[in-house]
């Protein structure tokens, strides 16, 4: 299969990648960047767990090809915490006890990071359907309903 | 100084709700699985020839395309490996020989250089098949009319506590004969029996399984898997394939949820047998989500019939309850839930006369394995329902019912054992409390009926007598702590508790310690399996007892050089003090340097290390005639989960508005992940509830994605799920604890079915209750048109 060479920003640094046609993103990040935060859970846009932002949108990344991102931005959970300082969400997630085995944590945390940026004080039915394209099966969900509400408020409380 | 010490208090980190050690670095994105370790290009890729037929004679297999693909590195099939393999009952071979006996038995393995290659060079295997009959009936299989699975059953090699039946597919027969049950049934007031098809189900973990091989010129195996149990697979799998357990080196790192489908060995052997065909060369298999749906192990469905009664008083008299276990092609697991469930067949309750015959059955459906609570969400899901019936046909209030009968200390258990101290009544009274028990709110719209239900649960680690855990402590220079242990970290927060019992146990604030990882059979201690709910309680103990270690060896170093009696000194906050002579010492520097002695006249101590072990030496046989025994199990943890629901009568749709659980712990290490464990296990068990069945027709799995098997979701969850701890302590538990892992979905699924009799009045019988079974219920019983 013929390759491309495409360019991305990824987590705020440019990389230039050669790809097959029919590599996903999601095995772009993984295999040939060695970006393994992002996960692989079934491979078919059922679970969530390669969740990404691509041009600040949440995609499933074994859903997206990898050639279609050329020029793209990509955020993966490797991008959210800056210099050491973590993401509210990041915070709040680990306050709130909402990470266990934590393959489905950099999913959700794009996921409810996406919402944030979108809404920034979301009620608790938006944030349920925010998440419920990402399956968890450790914590039932309520503690990470609980960071993110909580998240939105240290949002807020930084930005006034 | 001691005073000043003493001024600030110091939180204990036993019974502190610290944050968990492995929060960080699950954020960040940093956490390694076993699926993000780098091997480099030298990384071959293994794909399975899988069975597609349940039950069949393997007459003839051409693997002469698949090798000859460009990029094909390496074919396997059966004729390479004559070994088998099994926890507890050694019945499968890693590859397929003679004969396959479900829908994704493995018959031949490619490794190439890409999954793609792989993939293609699986679909130019070709396999000749000769149709045998199948069972696909847990009860029929165990009768003499059905085909035999395993005609070598009695040649297999198999633990002294499992009684398989050869000649038949019955792989353990478990039997509870205690008092007289034929006569008590003359003596009940009321009898209720019934039977429930408790269908399958699976683990789903969202991380798949993935192991990856590497088998060394010199013979050295080295497997890095996604594992709960890598030194019970260093174990099983050097015996099959033929090497020492000391040339298997088992590397496992943070494991993406296991839920028992990543104990014992399921898909693991199959890369390290194609890896010894190319030595040298790390060999991968990743399990895809379909597969992980089928051809690991799913929790094996199971056919039970309760028939209990009670006198006019309410007293349970007698109960005798049959099990047929729908065990799959291979019982080597699942032998011992059919055992379990026998031992604990009269649930958390005190009967004088009890008979069960528990039957674990050869079926052509998926392998059978553990799965979070091994046999007791399945058997409590009919068995509190006949509880409820019983209640309900004596006329008794079912909560006060299960007050009267529910396990107290002291009471002689199904097996002859005495209880220990427990607190199942409490978790009752405060669990019935919690929801409001008695009092019924209106429904929130005049087409739903509102309801509340109940239940108990009790469970003991199911494991051999003799499950062991081991635990090194090492100090560094700084006087930080560095805890080894061999128990790994599924999400249920196992480091973070061995680095609170080390703290405690040792004396210094619980962020100084650190736990080595990944697990690593080379250099982790031995630990058993990362299994039935054991690690607080049994790698607790090994923590502990390391850490006293160490301990000793500080204070008996530093007594020397103080000269005084080692039992006047203590280490408080990472500082050792004398009561007597009111000195301290930081642990800093002296834990590895040692302590010089006066006037230059040379060192004491040395780097300090401690070790410790568990292993409990009073678990004793069971007559295999009667089930009777001194002492079956460990202990049980036990707990009660209470919900309010509501039934939408259109749509027959269950709304779980609030639950609540309390179990008795004995002692919160940590109570916020406690909790944590108590709500995650009530979603979980909901989900079992309504949502999940692996639907199998004539053998062939109808549902392998998520879209086909729904689990609950963020939109599902009540907004409400109360947690309540209860401590009662355990006599050998570090600080009185016991496990509570699985004990947290066990009671869910009757306790909704429960809520749902009392919403609408029907025993909707067996989950999953979909909406529309419940809706299809109401219209049998005329509620709805």
């Amino acid at each position: 299969m013929a390759n491309h060479r495409i360019t991305i920003k990824l987590n705020d640094e440019f990389e230039m990648v050669d790809v097959p046609a029919n590599m996903t993103l999601l095995q772009m990040l993984r295999d040939k960047l060695a970006r393994t935060g992002t996960k692989n859970g079934c491979n078919a846009g059922e679970c969530g767990a390669c969740t990404v932002l691509l041009n600040g949108e949440p995609v499933n990344s074994c859903m997206v090809l990898a050639v279609e991102c050329d020029g793209a931005e990509v955020i993966t959970v490797e991008g959210l915490a800056k210099d050491g300082v973590l993401d509210p969400i990041q915070q709040a997630i680990m306050d709130h006890g909402g990470v266990q085995c934590g393959f489905c944590t950099p999913g959700i945390l794009i996921s409810a990071k996406a919402l944030l940026d979108r809404d920034s004080n979301p009620s608790e039915e938006t944030i349920r359907e925010a998440l419920v394209g990402n399956l968890c099966r450790c914590t039932g969900y309520l503690r990470i309903i609980d960071a993110v509400k909580d998240a939105a408020s240290r949002q807020q409380a930084l930005t006034n | 100084m001691i005073n000043e010490v003493a001024k600030f208090p110091i939180p204990h980190p036993v019974g502190d709700s610290v944050p968990r050690v492995d929060a960080r670095e699950k954020v960040l994105g940093s956490a390694l699985f076993a699926d993000d370790l780098q091997f480099g290009p030298g990384l071959l890729y293994a794909r399975i020839k899988r069975s597609d037929r349940p039950h069949a004679l393997i007459k003839k297999i051409d693997t002469s395309k698949a090798a000859a693909l460009p990029g094909v590195k390496a074919v396997v099939t059966g004729e390479d490996y004559a070994g088998m393999m099994g926890l507890y009952l050694r019945d499968r071979h890693i590859f397929c020989r003679d004969r396959v006996r479900y829908v994704g038995d493995p018959v031949a393995g490619v490794a190439a250089a890409s999954e793609e290659i792989a993939e293609n060079a699986v679909d130019l295997i070709e396999v000749e098949y000769e149709d045998l009959p199948g069972i696909f009936d847990p009860e029929y299989g165990a009768t003499p009319d059905a085909p035999l699975l395993h005609p070598d059953l009695g040649n297999y090699e198999v633990a002294n506590f499992i009684f398989p039946q050869p000649g038949t597919n019955i792989s353990n027969h478990f039997r509870i004969r205690k008092g007289d049950v034929e006569s008590a049934w003359s003596e009940c007031a009321v009898i209720v029996e019934r039977k429930y098809r408790i269908p399958h189900v699976q683990h789903v973990p969202i991380e798949p399984h993935v192991a990856t091989a590497r088998v060394e010129e010199n013979g050295k195996v080295i497997l890095w898997g996604s594992s709960q149990s890598p030194f019970a697979q260093r174990s099983l799998i050097a015996k099959t394939l033929g090497f020492s357990p000391s040339d298997v080196q088992v590397i496992a790192p943070y494991v993406g949820g296991g839920f028992g489908c990543k104990a014992g060995v399921s898909m693991e052997a199959l890369a390290v047998a194609i890896a010894m065909k190319l030595k040298g060369r790390p060999i991968k298999l990743r399990l895809t989500r379909e597969e992980e749906f089928f051809t690991a192990f799913v929790r094996q469905g199971v056919v039970a019939y309760f028939k209990m009664g009670c006198d006019a008083d309410g007293r349970l008299l007698a109960m005798e309850n049959r099990f047929y276990w729908d065990g799959g092609a291979y019982t080597e697991y699942g032998v011992n839930i059919t055992r379990a469930s026998g031992y604990s067949s009269s649930g958390p309750y005190n009967v004088p006369n009890v008979k069960t015959d528990s039957y674990c059955v050869y079926t052509n459906h998926p392998v059978g394995g553990p799965m979070r609570g091994f046999g007791m969400p399945e058997m409590h899901a009919g068995l509190e329902q006949c509880i409820d019936e019983l209640a309900h046909a004596i006329k008794m209030d079912p909560v006060d019912f299960r007050k009267i009968n529910c396990i107290k200390a002291g009471d002689t258990l199904v097996t002859g054992m005495k209880m220990h101290p427990t607190g199942l009544s409490e978790c009752l009274v405060k669990a019935a409390q919690a929801i409001n028990w008695g009092r019924k709110d209106p429904p929130s719209a005049p087409h739903k009926r509102r309801g509340k239900g109940l239940a108990l649960m009790w469970k003991a680690p199911a494991m051999p007598p003799n499950a062991g855990s081991s635990a090194k402590i090492a100090l560094n220079e700084d006087g930080t702590v560095t805890v080894s242990v061999g128990g790994q970290e599924l999400g249920q927060g196992s480091f973070t508790i061995a680095a609170q019992i080390a703290a405690a146990s040792l004396g210094v604030p619980a962020d100084w310690v650190r736990v080595a990882t990944p697990i690593d059979t080379n250099y982790s201690p031995y630990e058993w399996q990362t299994v039935a709910s054991r690690l607080t309680w049994s790698m607790g103990n090994a923590v502990a007892a390391a850490g006293r270690d160490a301990r000793k060896q500080i204070l008996d170093m530093v007594a020397k050089a103080w000269q005084e009696n080692p039992d006047d000194l203590d280490i408080i906050d990472g500082k050792v003090i004398s009561y007597k002579s009111e000195e301290t010492i930081s642990l800093k520097n002296i834990v590895i340097y040692g302590i010089p002695l006066p006037d230059d006249q040379g060192w004491i101590g040395g780097p300090v290390l401690g070790r410790g072990n568990f292993m409990p030496s009073y678990v004793t046989g069971l007559d295999p005639e009667t089930g009777q025994g001194q002492r079956a199990v460990v202990h049980y943890t036990v707990g009660a989960q209470a919900v309010e629901i509501e039934v939408d009568t259109i749509t027959g749709k269950i709304d779980v508005l609030r639950g609540v659980a309390a179990f008795d712990v004995g002692k919160a290490i940590n109570p916020d992940m406690v909790k944590a464990q108590m709500e995650g296990g009530f979603v979980q068990g909901l989900s079992t509830a309504l949502f999940e069945s692996l639907n199998l027709k004539e053998g062939f799995p109808q549902n392998t994605s998520f879209v086909d098997y729904r689990i609950a979701t963020s939109s599902d969850v009540p907004r409400d799920i109360q947690a309540i701890i209860v401590e009662v302590p355990q006599d050998d538990g570090p600080w009185g604890a016991r496990g509570i892992g699985e004990h947290a979905m066990v009671p869910t699924i009757p306790a909704i079915a429960n809520a749902i009799y009392d919403a609408i009045g029907i025993r909707v019988g067996a989950p999953p209750y979909t909406s529309e079974k419940v809706f299809l219920a109401m219209q049998d019983a005329g509620l709805v048109k």
